[in-house]
């Protein structure tokens, strides 16, 4: 028998992945176009045994995900981008404490307030981050049942490598609804010998963020930075697209790949040689294919639904092998397929 | 049998307190603060039992010289990192965060008010010393009219920074609040009062009946720029005739 397919909602899968994710705790604040997350886990959450709590502000739910994790249990929030700039002192926090959580960002148009369209503009505070060095495993979905499997994946790395994940997505999958299978995946055990709980019977334990000389400061920034490294070589992941004879090769995340694609396909049928990178792992950044690949490539166009932001890794990982394009437009604008095919027709006629 | 045998010993170190000698300056408030903390938990039997929030300022380095689980907060968040901690960890438990005045009152006012609003069952022992000690000696949300600190070095003024806020008259309006008191350590019998106030507000926590806290309206004499013994006396007759001592709660509303 084949596994059924369900229709569901991306903010939904994201929520009930992470309870199949046996995550139990979740605070957050509402913000669209996230809300449909926390309400979930709020319905949710007391029927598994777990626990929802509306916090006062972003600051206190960032916090409350510390406190959470401090004691090891699986801990999500979810929160749309000026809720990311307030949880960003935290989220700094966290990953210097080395503590294991999921952040989902459903990116709204910005700056400022903004308005409530779909965005990707917010790649560099994702992937670039707040104060300090660290760094932060950002997943970015481009489908419903990405928004699941990736959340799944998303708590399992958190684990792994005792830092904070984010899903990084928008309005457009958030709210829109697609068939989907849940995976069989089962959630991996891992023994955390770190956690707090009561000194009771063993010796006390401490997660701290301000060591206490310039020394172990230092010191802690090597270990994060070889965690980091070892991230880095083992978490890169993408999906590529007729690369092996492309060359006009377009690089897209989330939203934007889904429409890019539509738009590659229509000039292959047109006879052009295009293809595509779409990443997956935001952090680290895939730039393996873009080295191995793509041996055609004469020319790169990154698609992004702000002023030009994932095109600097572009760039970065393309390493001056060809030119690179952008192509976008920040503050909640979204690309049709048409006039994506039209960028590539161009950049393929001036080959 | 020598008189050496039949001797009661009535005062040693705590036993949750590490050997470490403190390293705060003269007169401050830390260290008379820490040991009645460690007294209390050793009384009632449950350092191991004890998992505490420390915060930013004078003592961040607090863990030092406790034997417990802990972990550090952001500045002001050490109420929501302890609502965490609470809500995931077994209830018998014990939890509380360590915070100062800027920390509790400026910076982490929402967290403090929401985690006593939503009687979350923790305790938090504040230290109320007027000044921010560790940057120097700047205003803080609890310094009194007329008091002259870095940033305001012509005195507090009501036109210019306001009027200081009194927590625990603030927070006893809270269905969520079990226990609050205001107490001193600037003598021998508000020393032993403080005491009893720990014990109760641990003891309400015990029995789970929601958010406690204790007031330690403590001394800075580096910053107050008094030799420690004046600036004992200072909080004793300046600081207390705004911050009045006492307790302001005592068993949650139902």
């Amino acid at each position: 028998m084949s596994p059924q397919r369900e229709l569901v909602e991306g903010n939904e899968a994201i929520a009930e992945a992470a309870i199949r994710a046996n995550c139990r705790f979740f605070f957050g604040y509402p913000i669209t176009p996230q809300t449909e997350i926390l309400e979930y886990m709020a319905k949710r959450l007391p029927q598994v045994g777990g626990f929802f709590l509306q916090a006062e502000s972003e600051i206190a739910a960032i916090s409350m995900l510390q406190g959470v994790a401090c004691t090891g249990a699986r801990v999500m929030t979810a929160t749309s981008s000026p809720g990311i700039s307030l949880m960003q002192e935290g989220i700094s926090c966290l990953a210097s404490m080395q503590l294991p959580c999921v952040i989902v960002n459903v990116t709204r148009a910005s700056p400022g307030l903004g308005r409530i369209p779909p965005a990707q503009s917010d790649y560099f505070q994702a992937t670039k981050r707040g104060h300090g060095d660290f760094n932060v495993i950002v997943l970015a979905p481009a489908s419903v049942q990405e928004m699941a499997d990736l959340t799944m994946l998303a708590f399992d790395l958190a684990d792994e490598y005792r830092n904070p994940v984010m899903i990084l997505t928008d309005g457009m999958l958030g709210e829109m609804m697609e068939t989907m299978v849940w995976s069989e995946r089962q959630p991996r055990n891992f023994t955390k010998d770190w956690a707090l709980g009561g000194a009771e019977g063993r010796e006390r334990r401490l997660l701290v963020s301000a060591p206490l000389t310039d020394r172990e400061l230092i010191e802690l920034n090597v270990e994060l930075n070889k965690k980091y490294k070892e991230v880095a070589a083992r978490e890169r992941r993408w999906e590529e697209f007729y690369l092996a004879d492309a060359e006009a090769v377009v690089v897209a995340f989330g939203t934007t790949s889904r429409i890019s694609l539509e738009a590659v396909d229509e000039a292959r049928k047109r006879g052009i040689k295009a293809g595509m990178i779409r990443p997956i792992t935001l952090w680290p950044f895939p730039d393996l294919p873009f080295k191995n690949s793509c041996p055609k490539a004469k020319v790169f166009l990154s698609v992004e639904m702000n002023n030009g932001q994932m095109v600097e890794d572009v760039r970065l990982a393309v390493c001056g092998g060809a030119p690179v394009h952008f192509y976008g437009q920040g503050g909640g604008w979204v690309p049709s397929s048409l006039v994506i095919e039209e960028e590539i027709e161009k950049l393929a006629g001036a080959i | 049998m020598t008189s050496t045998e039949e001797a009661t010993k009535l005062f040693s170190r705590p036993e949750s307190l590490t050997r470490l000698p403190f390293a705060y300056c003269p007169g401050c408030g830390h260290g008379v603060i820490h040991r009645l903390i460690a007294d209390v938990i050793d009384e009632l039997g449950i350092a191991g039992k004890i998992v505490a929030v420390t915060s930013i300022g004078c003592s961040v380095r607090m863990w030092q010289h406790f034997t417990y689980d802990m972990c550090q907060a952001l500045h002001g968040r050490a109420p929501a990192v302890a609502t965490g901690l609470r809500r995931a960890l077994p209830s018998d438990r014990v939890i509380f965060t360590y915070q100062g005045d800027g920390d509790l009152a400026a910076i982490g006012t929402a967290e403090t008010v929401h985690a006593a609003a939503r009687g979350e069952n923790i305790t938090v022992l504040f230290v109320n010393n007027a000044v921010y000690g560790a940057t120097g000696g700047q205003l803080a949300p609890t310094t009194i009219l007329g008091q002259k600190t870095a940033s305001t070095p012509y005195g507090r003024d009501p036109a210019l920074a306001g009027y200081p806020i009194r927590v625990c008259e603030l927070l006893s309006s809270l269905d969520g609040v079990s226990y609050l008191a205001r107490v001193g350590i600037f003598d021998a019998s508000s020393v032993a009062q403080a005491r009893r106030a720990v014990k109760k507000a641990f003891k309400s926590q015990m029995e789970g009946k929601g958010f406690s806290l204790v007031e330690f309206l403590a001394s800075c004499p580096t910053n107050l720029h008094l030799k420690p013994v004046e600036a004992a006396q200072w909080v004793k007759e300046r600081m207390t005739s705004f911050f009045p001592l006492g307790e302001f709660k005592q068993g949650k509303k139902e």
